[in-house]
């Protein structure tokens, strides 16, 4: 915080000691926007990433289902009987057997609607709802096995973990890439700030003859390639939030529909170019040091 | 406490690479003196003025400025002592970019003064080299007299203690030197101590005529006082 009010604060007579012109300043104004570009895709899908994988486990997390497969003659039993297990088990909010036909509208998407469901055996299914704290699941089980041998219960943990699962590696993913993209910014900006105080030997030297410490030398570049930074960031910042709020929504389409920004998230993507400036100031002070140690 | 001397060295060897350019050199200029430095080219004048003012570090031996020795201070720790010096390079450098003005304001720019005081007093300091005219210009727009003018100008903006100038009518005609003479002179009657590189006898005589000078020669890698022959 200090880095950046040092930089709005700033030097002007320090910075315009440093000729404006030169390939460096397009270079970094360049590279500062196509960074802040990718930095607010990855951004965006790092949030919705782990909107995604927190809006499944909640979702899932206070459901479990119990499938009774049991021949015909017994399977009528057996679902009362386990009915009556989860009324008496603490940690289960209630119960609620499926019919022929939400059995049938659950298989619709891999059969289609003309399945005659009445043909096929099918296991009765019973949706549970779980109170906060849940049940004791190693108790449970070990009960349906003895008074409903054809009942099993199921978390959905099986296939509930490997999709938040890889909600969250993409979460990782992204947040590797974003630091990815703040690094390359660094190292370019600094490239930037080495070539360009190189190529101004002269303008170091007579700063030098007229007793300019290290310092005022120093932020006479940091400001001029902070702010160049943070003016390319804003203007990729700008256009990566156009394009993000350009991708369509497809209803039901899982995390591809749900890229982008909602509520407070909006608030991520203006601190990029923030960030670039702050990434850039350190960056080029940390370059202005090693030049000047280097010329002695 | 009062500098006991400006500038000193004290058995100081200078050598790059196998070249020893001067051995066990060693001299002190006492304060509101006036001191010139001649010697045949390569003789290392302008390596002396380096070490003046902190630039070059000696081989051995010892500098202090302002009884402060150079060799135990950091590089901003010099700096701050340079704006107690006033340089004046043969091949004045300027930032090309600024204004003569700017340029000359440079010292006070960097030392963290008052720059508007600066500019308000500063017409009076261009007309004494006689720049008053020529303060938007860019440096490179000046004739060879007129930068050396716009140096000493910066050189002495922040009212140093010691000027040191470095074959500074070297790229003039003698009519430009007599008047940068007279500027160093001036400086000199106002108490600054003046170290002047040249190669110029004939400067150096006419200098002698209206200030009290001694004459260092660098020759054969020592330095000694130039007699009477001068």
């Amino acid at each position: 915080m200090n880095a950046l009010l040092t930089l709005l604060k700033g030097d002007t007579s320090a910075e315009s000691v440093v000729p404006r012109t030169g390939y460096t300043a397009m270079l970094t104004i360049a590279c500062a926007a196509a960074m802040a570009f990718l930095a607010v895709f990855v951004l965006a899908l790092a949030l919705s990433a782990g909107r995604q994988a927190g809006d499944w486990e909640a979702s899932l997390a206070d459901t479990a289902t119990v499938r009774i497969s049991a021949p015909v003659e017994m399977a009528a039993v057996q679902a009362e009987t386990v009915e009556t297990i989860l009324s008496q088990t603490p940690g289960i909010g209630g119960t609620r057997r499926l019919s022929n036909d939400e059995q049938a509208l659950l298989l619709q998407p891999w059969f289609g609607s003309d399945l005659p469901i009445e043909t096929l055996r099918l296991p009765i299914l019973i949706d549970v709802t779980l109170t906060e704290n849940g049940p004791d699941v190693i108790g449970l089980r070990q009960r349906l096995a003895a008074e409903a041998p054809g009942a099993v219960y199921d978390d959905h943990g099986r296939w509930r973990a490997p999709m938040v699962d890889a909600a969250r590696g993409l979460r990782t993913l992204s947040l590797i890439a974003l630091l990815l993209i703040a690094i390359v910014t660094g190292v370019t900006v600094a490239l930037a700030a080495s070539a360009a105080i190189s190529a101004n030997g002269q303008v170091i030297d007579v700063l030098r003859l007229v007793g300019a410490e290290d310092s005022y030398i120093t932020r006479a570049f940091t400001r001029r390639f902070s702010l160049r930074t943070l003016a390319g960031a804003a203007a990729g910042t700008i256009i990566g939030l156009f394009a993000v709020a350009l991708i369509p929504t497809v209803a039901g389409g899982g995390l591809a529909s749900a890229v982008g920004f909602q509520g407070a998230e909006w608030i991520w993507p203006l601190l990029v170019p923030l960030a670039a400036a702050a990434l850039a100031f350190a960056a080029t002070r940390a370059a202005a040091a090693r030049r000047l140690k280097e010329a002695g | 406490m009062a500098d006991r001397s400006a500038i000193a060295l004290n058995s100081v060897t200078m050598s790059y690479s196998d070249n020893t350019l001067f051995r066990d050199v060693s001299l002190q200029l006492a304060p509101g003196s006036f001191h010139f430095l001649t010697g045949p080219s390569g003789a290392g004048k302008t390596t002396l003025i380096k070490l003046c003012y902190g630039e070059l570090q000696p081989t051995e031996g010892r500098v202090t400025l302002f009884d402060e020795d150079t060799g135990h201070m950091d590089r901003d720790a010099i700096a701050r002592l340079r704006r107690r010096i006033g340089v004046v390079h043969q091949d004045c450098r300027f930032i090309d970019h600024l204004s003569v003005a700017e340029n000359v304001l440079l010292p006070v720019t960097v030392s963290g003064g008052n720059v508007e005081a600066a500019r308000t007093d500063m017409s009076e300091l261009m007309n004494w080299v006689g720049l008053n005219a020529l303060s938007d210009h860019r440096p490179p727009e000046l004739s060879g007299g007129e930068r050396q003018r716009a140096a000493l100008a910066r050189a002495v903006i922040l009212s140093p203690d010691i000027i040191l100038a470095d074959e500074p009518t070297g790229n003039v005609d003698w009519e430009m030197s007599l008047k940068i003479l007279g500027l160093l002179i001036e400086l000199n009657l106002l108490g600054k101590t003046v170290l002047c590189a040249t190669h110029d006898m004939s400067l150096i005589r006419q200098a002698k005529t209206r200030v009290s000078t001694r004459v260092l020669r660098l020759r054969d890698g020592a330095v000694e006082l130039a007699g009477a022959e001068l």
